[in-house]
């Protein structure tokens, strides 16, 4: 007796640790404050589709990496607090799967802005005229079938800088090469004296100029075309573009979502109350219908909210609204556990069991039912996490998984604890009405 | 026991509205969102003063015609919003969709919301949802005949997974039709989270389902001990009516708790909310109502073709 309500205490003091650290960690300046996603949060999301016909498949996975690096190099330079960027690939089973970056920028409602801030998709790629065309001189008539890949990339640069000709005055771009690079360059260079090299940028050529000789150190330089003071500007914004890193997959903009603070704000007061609202409701509903056992899954249904509360912070859950409404529906469903505990014992005290052996079995019996059926919601999260193509529904399946797997512990461990705990082993009138239901005669 | 013996007036209760669900699927179709088809989602909120929708039908039915928009819908929400519905446009011509709202900055706006969704996303998250549908269902169905596998007496395991099949194809039928009936009256569109809710309530379904299909296992094991020779009818009767209590109150906290977040909760999942509504409170109903029922008509039909051999 005195074991089981020790154990009690012991449960209600770390449940009120976990509740304090909840409350505690709320404040403005905490580093462990709940994360928000976009939607409550207010911020822009930006999905690009990578085109990734032109790479192997190996190298995919290796390039897309860059990529995000770059991205996030370019978003950083521009101060956005916390971006967030993903790689996700994408695709039905057995069918083409493609790549997408997603681009989260909180708390930025600017998308034309924000779109800028990505960058211009400066793709810079270095090609052979193909040998049977280098005599024709005009640079009009060639077309994309007219060349072939060098493997020398934008990838590959270091540095790129403005320089201006000393004879013309015109803008130049010198560029620099890192080592891999400057190996290649100086490669391509020795074996094709003569051919014409032709300088890519975003899928147009830039300059063609002919290979004299090899260049070794790894310099290069694109001139031509920047004429006057829009061609200054072109030569500046490539610069720094290219200095940011040229991207080394295209990409596209194919989704863009953006949703303003003060929608974010809204959603998020109108989250927390229905939260507190659902609660209070099912605690009433509990008390009314169970009496006693009721109030003690009213304490372990706040410990399920303390300990998913306090996971969400942990782990960290990135929160949207649907994550919040997949929390509220687990409230509903984590008593689901003690409702069947609870009829079971009430049948057991019917066949004219004793309090205690009512619990015990009310408990035993009820498992097999609570496990099997928990499983089933456990399936549809994970199927759910797995396929969803949108991060709300990602969200909502997290929390929703998160939620049944808790609740499993709260409702088996910590109701029964708890029953047990205030159990009497005489069990009088007034302790069998406290165990009653609303359904008794 | 009631529930049982009447279980025809329930099978045709259940029939007429797959039927009207269906009819309303193939007449009305459904309402897709942009989630699926593609397209921009824009919400325009005014700082100061709403301007006349007809200022704005006007600058938008311009606007559309300059930069050729197609099809496009114009709804005003709320006391402060408007939002336009219509093909991708690029970033360009939303800035433009800005302009014609605030009437070239007559009037203080803010973008609330921006969806722009490209109609390969859309293609790729309808495939998506059809996958994850039909493996919670596969998966569920391989779920229950395992957990079920020791009952093979008077029928065997997989056919209660068959028939938590039909009962869950009836929990995700009737939500479906009644948003079609929606999307065709009041205009509710059919986005990822509809579909989201409908996994849920497949689940959920299950999680009641099971409930009962356990009991029966139970009481078949007890009854087999005590060798009283109750009737499968009988033995399914009573374990329904044991579980009745629990089937609704597990889904009436559920269902509580989702009637809060549709009164209370954020904009942004009041559709999902009531998708869940309905579903869960048509499982619930499946699983005391039909979902064993149809254990005893598969019983009857399995021994009479039996005796039949006979």
């Amino acid at each position: 007796m005195f074991k089981r309500r020790f154990w009690a205490v012991i449960l209600l003091l770390i449940a009120s640790l976990i509740g304090y650290f909840v409350y505690s960690t709320n404040k403005v300046d905490s580093s462990k404050k709940f994360k928000l996603g976009l939607d409550l949060n207010g911020g822009i999301e930006l999905v690009y589709q990578a085109d990734t016909s032109g790479i192997s498949s190996v190298d995919i996975s290796g390039k897309m990496n860059s990529l995000k690096d770059l991205i996030e190099k370019r978003v950083n330079v521009f101060g956005v607090s916390e971006p967030i960027i993903q790689i996700e690939r994408v695709g039905i089973i057995g069918g083409n799967t493609s790549e997408q970056l997603i681009i989260d920028l909180p708390g930025q409602t600017d998308i034309a802005g924000a779109i800028a801030q990505v960058g211009k998709t400066y793709v810079l790629d270095f090609k052979f005229l193909k040998k049977e065309l280098e005599n024709s001189t005009s640079t009009e008539s060639v077309t994309g079938d007219s060349f072939e890949s060098t493997g020398l990339t934008g990838a590959l640069l270091t540095k790129a800088t403005l320089e201006f000709n000393q004879n013309t005055g015109e803008p130049n771009v010198a560029l620099q090469f890192n080592s891999e690079g400057s190996d290649l360059f100086a490669k391509i260079t020795k074996e094709n004296v003569g051919r014409r090299l032709a300088i890519f940028l975003d899928g147009d050529v830039k300059s063609m100029p002919v290979i004299r000789e090899e260049i070794t150190g790894g310099k290069a330089s694109i001139s031509g075309g920047f004429i006057g003071s829009a061609g200054l500007k072109e030569a500046k914004d490539l610069v720094s573009n290219l200095n940011l890193g040229a991207l080394p997959i295209p990409i596209e903009l194919i989704s863009t979502q953006s949703v303003g603070a003060s929608l974010g704000t809204e959603a998020v007061k109108a989250s927390m109350h229905a939260g507190l609202w659902a609660f209070i409701v099912i605690a009433l509903f509990l008390v009314l219908w169970y009496r006693l056992p009721g109030l003690l899954a009213v304490i372990s249904l706040s410990i399920y909210v303390a300990i998913n509360l306090a996971l969400f912070k942990l782990i960290p859950v990135t929160l949207t609204a649907a994550g919040i409404a997949g929390f509220i529906l687990s409230l509903g469903m984590a008593v689901d556990a003690n409702i069947l505990i609870f009829e079971r014992m009430k049948e057991e005290l019917a066949r004219g069991r004793e309090l205690g052996d009512a619990i015990e079995e009310g408990f035993a019996r009820a498992w097999l039912s609570i496990r099997d059926s928990n499983t089933s919601s456990i399936i549809t999260a994970i199927i759910l996490y797995y396929f969803s193509s949108t991060p709300m529904v990602k969200g909502f399946a997290f929390v929703f998984g998160l939620g049944v797997f808790v609740s499993m512990f709260t409702a088996i461990t910590a109701s029964r604890t708890l029953l047990l705990a205030i159990k009497h082993d005489s069990a009088g009138k007034i302790m069998r009405f406290l165990f009653g239901t609303g359904a008794n005669k | 026991m009631f529930i049982i013996k009447n279980r025809k007036f329930f099978y045709i209760l259940s029939i007429v509205l797959i039927v009207i669900s269906i009819v309303s699927l193939f007449v009305w179709k459904l309402e897709l969102g942009i989630d699926f088809k593609g397209g921009s989602a824009i919400e325009i909120r005014y700082v100061d003063i709403k301007p006349d929708i007809e200022v704005i039908k006007n600058n938008i039915s311009t606007l559309a015609t300059e930069i050729s928009l197609g099809n496009y819908v114009l709804q005003s929400v709320g006391d402060t919003d408007y939002s336009l519905k219509s093909r991708l446009v690029s970033d360009k011509e939303r800035q433009m969709i800005e302009g014609a709202f605030s009437n070239n900055g007559a009037f203080k706006t803010e973008l609330k919301k921006v969806n722009s969704i490209g109609p390969l996303i859309g293609k790729e998250a309808g495939q998506k949802a059809l996958i994850s549908v039909i493996l919670v269902i596969l998966c569920i169905v391989l779920f229950i005949t395992f957990v079920f596998r020791k009952v093979s007496k008077p029928i065997s395991s997989w056919k209660y997974g068959l028939m938590s099949i039909v009962a869950l194809a009836h929990d995700v039928i009737i939500p479906t039709g009644v948003f079609s009936i929606l999307g065709h009256f009041k205009g509710y569109e059919v986005d990822t989270l509809f579909v989201t809710a409908l996994l849920v309530i497949l689940g959920f379904s299950i999680h009641d389902t099971i409930v009962v299909y356990d009991r029966i296992r139970e009481n078949l094991s007890i009854s087999h001990k005590n060798n009283d020779k109750k009737t499968f009818e009988t033995i399914v009767g009573e374990s329904v009516s044991q579980t009745f209590v629990r089937s609704i109150n597990t889904s009436m906290t559920t269902i509580l708790a989702l009637f809060v977040l549709y009164f209370l909760g954020p904009e942004a999942t009041k559709h999902f909310s009531l998708a869940l509504i309905i579903g869960v409170g048509i499982g619930t109903y499946s699983s005391i109502f039909i979902a064993s029922a149809l254990l005893v008509t598969i019983e009857k039909l399995q021994s009479k073709r039996e005796l039949a051999k006979k």
